[in-house]
This record gives C-alpha cells, structure tokens and sequence, in this order.
C-alpha cells in the first residue's frame, strides 16, 4: 500500500468532517482513526474510491466519539447519519487547512507539529520520532495547538507567507528517525502550489527541489559534511534540478519577487554550475542584492559575504564581513574560510577552532575541526 | 523546536542566594521542593516541552580503558571534584528566550524558609543536525 498516497487525501477528508459541521479537533482525531484502520485494511481489501472509504470511516469514527461524549449529546442531536452537504466552500478546503494549521496564533514549534498530523496525516509517533521528543510530549504539543485555532473560523484566507514559514522549517530541518522531514515538507509545498497559484508557493518548492537535488553529495559515508564546493556534481539529482529551474523560471517571469524565489535564484545558479570554478559569483552577489532588499536578515548579508570574497577575492569578502556583528551565527567560520583564501594560515587555522567551538551542530563542529587539524598539519 | 539542558549542580554553580544546605530544612519544606519540581515537569509535559528529567546519585568512580586484555580500571569517588552534577532537564522549546524563562521558573523552585532557592542552572544548547538549506 502507498503511504504517501494515502497521506495525500487527509486534508481534503478531514475538510469534508470539517465542512458538514464537526470541530476541528474532533474530526482531525477522527481522521487519524481513520488512516490507522486503512492502514490495517487496504492491503487485503483496498476500496476502489479510497477517498470515499476515508470519509466514511472518519464520519462514523466522529459520530461514535461524539455520542460517547455524554456532555455533547446536544450536539449528537443536530447530526445525522448522512449529513447534507454544507455550505460550499468559498476557498479550498484544503488550502484552508494550511491556513489554520500555520495560524499566527500558534508557535512555530506547534504549527510545524499541526501541520506534519493534519495535513500531512503522519501519526503523532511518527512526528515524535522526527524530532526526538516523547510521543506523550508531542501529543500535548499538537492537542494543545489543536485548542488555540479552535475557535478560529475556517471560510476566511490566511496570510500565505505563515504557512511557507512552517513548510520551510519543516524542509530545514532535515532529516531524522523514520521520517524524512525534507520529502514530507516538499510534498507538502507540491500540494499547496496544487491548491494556490502564488510565486513565493513556486519559490518555495523550487528551494526545497535545487537543495534537495543536492542531498546525496552532501555528506559523505561516514556522515561528514561535504562543502559546497567539494561535492561531486555527478550525484546531483539533474532531473530535480530541472524541475526547480523550471518552477523557478516561470515564478520569476511573473515579476512578483520574494524571498523564497531570490533564495532559490541562489541555488538554481549553484545548481547550474558544472564546477565549482565556473559559478557565476557576480550574479549570486546580485541575487544577494535583492534579498538583502526584501529582507533585513542579517544571515543574508554574511552569505552575501562569501559571495563577494568569491567574485571580488577574499579581501573584499572579509572588508563585507568587517561591517557585520561578530556574534552572527557563522561569522567566525566565514573568517576564517575567508583568511584561509587570502593565504593567512595561521590565523585561519585559529579561527577554524574558535568556529568549531561555536559550531550550533555536530556535522558542522566535526566539520570545522577538521579544517583548523588541516592547516595546523600544514603549518607544522 | 531547538533542545536545552536544564542542569543542575550539586557543587561548582555559583552560590544560590538562598544558600542553605537541604539538610538544614524543615520535611515540610523538603516536600514543598519535591512537589514544586514535579509540578513544573507536569507543566512543561503539558505544554509540550518535556523530553527527559533524571537526578544522579553524588557518588559515582571514574572508569578508563586499561589496554588489551585487562579490565578496566575504575578510581574514585574523588570528594575533591569540584563540578558535580545533581541532575538535568531536557526540554524541546521554541528558542534560547524560553530556555531562559523555564530556568527561571526552576531556579524559583522553594528552599528553606519557603522562599526561592535562586539557585544558578546551566543552560546549555544541544548542538543539532545541519540545516538543509546552507547557503
């Protein structure tokens, strides 16, 4: 049975219970029901309109958990068995569902937890595992997310930068346990971009492909990083590239620039390069350029950084690096990499190991410790 | 979504501001403090940040390799360790600002008198697989 398949239709099952009058809660617990018994059931007997079996178990699931709950026997008394169909929709439904799972009212940390169950129709486990916390701990994360936005109305537009936002943390983070955050948050986005023409929704996904092409060369087989510049492009994924490209393309023709897209302007440009030597550093600047624009993010400008000590030689890329706050994330790593191109070993070696001391992660640490072994060997 | 330990020193932090050993308080107090930090796990596990709380022993030995063959060599308790660590918490928030805030609350955990210990944590970051986006 396809999982991922079967994932795919949970948004629009748990806006079908949503839109015949069941809270949010209740019927996302419903569907979850629901998926678990598929899960257990389709591979011997699979329906021939999943969709359908869905919102029939669901409903059923929903309406037995209600009438057990004595307090809403009121509410039991408004429900049918086969209800009418409801008000039609205004937006998507499933669209909607983005919309209240990335509510403003909710922390990332929640969002991101509503998001992966509700809409991506991972069980509470399985998201658990992802991050590495207790199930019951991530259980109370996503029941009590499920409280904030229960009074949120769900026939009114959201702010679509809210849910890119969590979609994009989702893809950052990665990759742990049984889960493969980074496929769930494109597939996500792939969905979305389905549901709402947008250029930032394209920019976004066309991000997530041009790093996700990358993903193989990035580590090598004991788990290191591999920069950048050191990875073998043989391995890059091209048909994903130019997929990206191609969303990319058509996002930028449409001359609504944002960030996602300018972000992924970069990456397309790495991604076009057959080596390191031949990538057209000027126009990453530029593209720094305009992100510096649309944003104020002070990781911009040290990327930009490195972007100038490549196009205009380390001199200018460490005079750029001058101008910015030495407790920035990756200063110190960006100073020495800077150093070491302009040929001062000794003091890139010893700001190798103050970068490594500061490292916010392991690969990074390990990573940076190597490079200051590298050149204290060299200067021996 | 970044993770923090909470960590709690028996000896090595700098001095609480209410400084009295526990031996020195009243079983009501003792119970006052056990319930305090019970409850705060309880409310972190509600709002769901809770990864993982344990107290250590004081008394542990050290332990090296001692070459092929040979069992290891064990030394120790040494009672003049001055770092010792009484016990951690883990937790799974939003960001460095909450970290501080729940260590706070714990640090405010009662002592003798009733009042707060104010007693110094160690907060210290996990470190964290790479993000997937890197430049």
């Amino acid at each position: 049975m396809d999982e991922v398949l079967l994932r795919s239709l949970t948004p629009g099952v748990l806006a079908v219970l949503v839109r015949r009058g069941a809270d949010f809660a209740a019927a996302e617990d419903a569907v979850q029901d629901a998926l678990v018994e598929a899960v257990r059931v389709w591979p011997s007997e699979a329906p021939r309109d999943p969709k359908g079996w869905l919102v029939t178990v669901a409903w059923r699931r929903f309406l037995d958990a209600t009438r057990a709950d004595a307090s809403r026997r009121r509410r039991e008394d408004r429900l049918d068995e086969e209800p009418a169909p409801g008000p039609a929709p205004t937006v998507d439904d499933t669209l909607q569902l983005y919309f209240l799972c990335a509510h403003p009212s909710l922390t990332p940390s929640s969002a991101v937890a509503l998001t992966l169950r509700a809409v991506g129709g991972l069980t509470t486990r399985q998201i658990a595992r992802a991050y590495l916390v207790p199930e019951a701990t991530m259980a109370q994360r996503i029941s009590r997310a499920k409280r904030t936005v229960s009074g949120v109305r769900f026939d009114r537009p959201g702010d679509v930068s809210t849910v890119l936002r969590v979609l994009y943390l989702v893809f950052n983070e990665g990759y742990s346990g049984d889960v493969d955050l980074a496929a769930e948050a494109i597939r996500l986005t792939r969905q979305l971009a389905a549901a709402i023409d947008h250029p930032e929704v394209a920019g976004l996904l066309a991000l997530m492909l041009l790093h996700h092409a990358r993903r193989a060369s990035r580590t090598a087989p004991d788990g290191s990083l591999v920069p950048l510049a050191e990875q073998d492009r043989g391995r890059w994924d091209t048909g994903m590239i130019a997929e990206g490209v191609g969303i990319l393309q058509a996002a930028l023709a449409r001359d609504r620039l944002g960030e996602f897209q300018a972000q992924a302007a970069v990456a397309a440009l790495h991604a076009d390069a057959p080596t390191a030597e031949e990538t057209d550093w000027v126009q990453i600047v530029e593209w720094y350029d305009e992100l510096a624009g649309l944003t104020d993010s002070p990781v911009v400008r040290l990327n930009r950084a490195v972007a100038v000590g490549e196009a205009d030689g380390p001199r200018a890329g460490l005079a750029e690096l001058a101008a910015l706050s030495d407790a920035l994330p990756r200063h110190t790593a960006v100073a020495a990499y800077l150093h070491e191109r302009d040929g001062d070993l000794p003091t890139a070696a010893r700001l190798y190991a103050e970068a490594a001391h500061k490292a916010p992660t392991l690969a990074e640490r390990d990573h940076l410790t190597r490079q200051a072994a590298r050149l204290n060997a060299d200067l021996r | 979504m970044a993770k923090y330990l909470l960590l709690k020193h028996y000896r090595g932090a700098p001095a609480a501001v209410n400084d009295v050993p526990m031996d020195r308080w009243t079983p009501e107090e003792i119970s006052a403090h056990m319930q305090y930090m019970q409850d705060f796990a309880d409310r972190l596990e509600k709002s769901g940040e809770f990864v993982d709380g344990q107290a250590l022993a004081p008394e542990g030995s050290w332990v090296r390799y001692d070459g092929e063959g040979r069992p290891p060599v064990t030394d120790g308790p040494f009672a003049e360790t001055k770092d010792l660590i009484a016990g951690w918490m883990i937790i799974d928030v939003d960001g460095h600002d909450r970290a501080v805030e729940l260590a706070g609350e714990l640090s405010a955990a009662p002592g003798a008198g009733g009042k707060p210990i104010h007693e110094w944590l160690e907060v210290r970051p996990f470190l964290t697989a790479p993000p997937t986006v890197t430049e």
